[in-house]
């Protein structure tokens, strides 16, 4: 494609998505027709998993490239505005959507620590990072290592970093994709999570960062209709007014009520019920440093054309982000005072099918502890990552909201499996195979290295969901530990502190990283004590403080990095003058 | 490369950009922990005609609200610096 051409198809994109969304909503309509004249309920699922599967492949298919810097970066010509629609779907995955509500409804107060951890970080990208990578102009976060600390040594060691919190987040999203499709389809689960790989690796394997960009943000449009339009419906059915965040502070109160009078100990308002007020803070500090190391979402900000437009990309993205993330309390206020007020008090034998289709894959279950026949709030058990997916049906709305639910809850999931896949993939041929075991590979015998490897690590992902091996919130909360403790400090410090050599670097990644990966394995598998009562998603409060403390020692024992690298840094910090790689984007595969 | 821009402008802009890192990263712990840190005594406050209790309400949407505007104001301020010691990105 030529550049006057992808000139017109950037100005266009207002126009194009503008289309697509009402597309969708006329789409939406017509299957509540449909639902309406008595197509069952089945079928309606069915045909949102596999339209808008169906929709997200064809981008991919139709952004396919094969041109280097398309592949990468998409070119660097991503304008601000659609980049941050790109971070936010790359970024809200299926524990934002699927996950966090539920996590609130069954933590309350103490649960918003994952509400400002997921969101506080990005002032921590827009200030200390993002900007400062653009102008380096790295393909990937690899890349910046290996650039700054001088060697092939500090950028395997990212590599390690990324791999690891990278599968673990992957796995995440194909587990969500299992559930959702498990219960709208009926296919059993451990089938069910190699479904959602076939549309994650249409997208991501084609077009690399174009494709995966394009789709993100039609998959940004879906999550955001999807999960706003249940809550508007539950708020203005419950209180008579359609904007769900301002009005749960009252159903805040309800609910306080209703709990009394079920003998609920631990208010929904009360904070430091759950966790204590250290691993409340513990948790949001991981959470914050997470999301400014987390290697798929700083390559986004790589597509950015300039320093400045990188910079006002992340304010669009969090304020996207906020969107969904000040909703999701009202999303749980609204689940909880449902539950509480419709579901509760009523007899165990006329309960209705919601309770058994969820009940039958094991996520919902009614124990008659006192065996009087009705249901106490104590009896009634629903898993965290369902709350979200059947608040719908429990609140008797029409099933297409369900269905559009589910398709939000795929969309949130597979655009975030689409940007974690490309991360490894981009790490492993561009970083691995080209600039280190074969430097004089063509451009298209990389490209061909890159999809191979793809397909390797997406079905290993797969196999590793399938054994079901946490709730999706904890497995993402891993990944978060894991990647601030490996790349926190020498991303920040390599920026800010120019006197970081490469001994620092290397020593404060490793020591951060295996003190983390000590910490989660040894309290998740191998019985080990708490440290503190510090629970394994906070991993990170150890890993962080000392990948610190080992790189700015370890640095200032050994002698300063080079004039050269020096030098590089001054002109990392000012927006004027060319990226510091100096790569070729203009690179044609096939030419 | 960039040997056009002298020392002294390299120096006035990194100075100026550190004190506003600085100040952005203050605001931001006090949103992401020293205000919650008092949410006990901020839930006896009711916010009128919302209903929310003021500590719950800081978590759930008043933080978040305060970091998306801090991003756009970082972004504006910065760039400010920028251009101001000569420094930006020539017009594309």
């Amino acid at each position: 494609m030529s550049n006057q051409n992808e000139d017109a198809f950037v100005k266009n994109l207002p126009r194009i998505y503008g289309l697509y969304t009402g597309a969708f909503v006329v789409f939406v309509l017509i299957l509540a027709v449909l639902e309406q004249v008595g197509i069952p309920d089945r079928i309606i699922g069915y045909v949102f998993m596999f339209m808008t599967i169906a929709v997200y492949a064809a981008i991919g298919i139709i952004s396919r490239t094969a041109r280097v810097s398309q592949y990468y970066v998409a070119g660097r010509q991503v304008p601000p505005v659609f980049n941050g629609m790109a971070t936010a779907s790359d970024w809200m995955s299926g524990a934002s959507f699927v996950g966090m509500a539920g996590s609130l409804y069954l933590l309350g107060y103490d649960g918003l620590a994952f509400v400002l951890g997921w969101t506080g970080g990005y002032v921590l990208v827009a200030v200390l990072l993002a900007p400062y990578l653009r102008k380096f102009g790295a393909f990937t976060v690899p890349d910046f290592l290996g650039s700054r600390y001088d060697g092939n040594f500090a950028r395997v060691i990212g590599i390690i970093v990324l791999m690891a919190c990278s599968i673990t987040y992957v796995t995440a999203q194909i587990y969500a994709t299992g559930i959702i499709t498990s219960r709208f389809t009926g296919i059993q689960f451990e089938v069910a999570v190699f479904f959602g790989l076939f549309g994650i690796l249409v997208c991501s394997m084609l077009g690399g960062m174009r494709g995966v960009t394009w789709t993100q943000v039609a998959q940004y449009i879906i999550l955001i209709i999807a999960y706003l339009i249940p809550v508007i419906w539950l708020s203005t059915k419950v209180t008579g007014f359609p904007i769900p965040q301002l009005t749960y502070g009252s159903v805040l109160d309800q609910i306080t009520t209703l709990e009394a009078e079920q003998g609920v100990e631990k208010s929904y308002v009360a904070a430091f019920t759950n966790y204590t007020p250290f691993n409340f803070f513990a948790l949001i500090f991981c959470l914050m440093l997470g999301t400014a190391s987390l290697p798929h979402v700083l390559m986004r900000f790589f597509t950015t054309p300039s320093v400045k437009a990188a910079r006002l990309s992340v304010g669009w993205a969090l304020l996207f982000i906020f969107l969904l993330y000040f909703t999701a309390p009202a999303y749980a206020a609204f689940a909880r005072y449902e539950i509480l007020s419709n579901v509760v008090g009523n007899s165990i034998a006329s309960l209705p099918s919601w309770v058994s289709s969820w009940g039958d894959i094991g996520l919902v279950s009614i124990d008659d502890a006192n065996a009087d026949g009705i249901l106490q709030f104590s009896e009634f058990t629903i898993n965290r990552d369902v709350v979200v997916l059947a608040t719908p049906e429990i609140a008797g709305l029409p099933y297409v909201i369900a269905g559009l639910v589910a398709a939000g809850g795929l969309a949130a999931a597979l655009s975030t499996a689409d940007g974690l896949l490309l991360a490894i993939a981009n790490a492993l041929s561009h970083d691995i195979y080209f600039k280190m075991i074969n430097p004089e590979a063509s451009t298209r015998l990389r490209l061909i290295v890159a999809r191979t490897v793809l397909i390797f690590v997406a079905i290993f992902a797969a196999w590793l969901a399938s054994t079901r091996p946490s709730d999706i919130l904890s497995m993402v909360a891993w990944a978060f530990s894991i990647a601030a403790s490996g790349l926190f400090a020498p991303l920040v410090l390599g920026v800010w502190w120019k006197r970081a050599n490469k001994q620092g670097a290397i020593a404060g990644m490793l020591s951060g990283f295996i003190l983390c990966c000590i910490y989660l394995f040894g309290t998740k598998y191998g019985g080990m004590a708490l440290w503190f009562n510090v629970p394994n998603i906070s991993a990170g409060v150890f890993g962080i403080p000392v990948s610190f403390v080992v790189m700015v020692v370890v640095s200032l024992l050994t002698e300063p990095p080079s004039e050269k690298i020096q030098t590089m840094v001054d002109n990392v910090r000012i927006p004027a003058g060319t990226t510091m790689t100096g790569t070729d984007d203009s690179q044609e595969i096939y030419g | 490369m960039d040997t056009q821009i002298d020392d002294g402008k390299r120096l006035q802009h990194w100075q100026k950009s550190k004190a506003l890192m600085i100040r952005m990263m203050v605001l931001w712990f006090v949103f992401s922990f020293v205000i919650h840190g008092f949410v006990i005594v901020f839930n006896n406050v009711t916010i009128p005609v919302l209903n929310f209790k003021l500590g719950y309400y800081l978590a759930g949407q008043g933080s978040l609200i305060v970091f998306v505007i801090m991003i756009f104001v970082f972004a504006r301020r910065q760039n400010a610096i920028d251009v101001e010691t000569g420094v930006a990105e020539k017009d594309e």
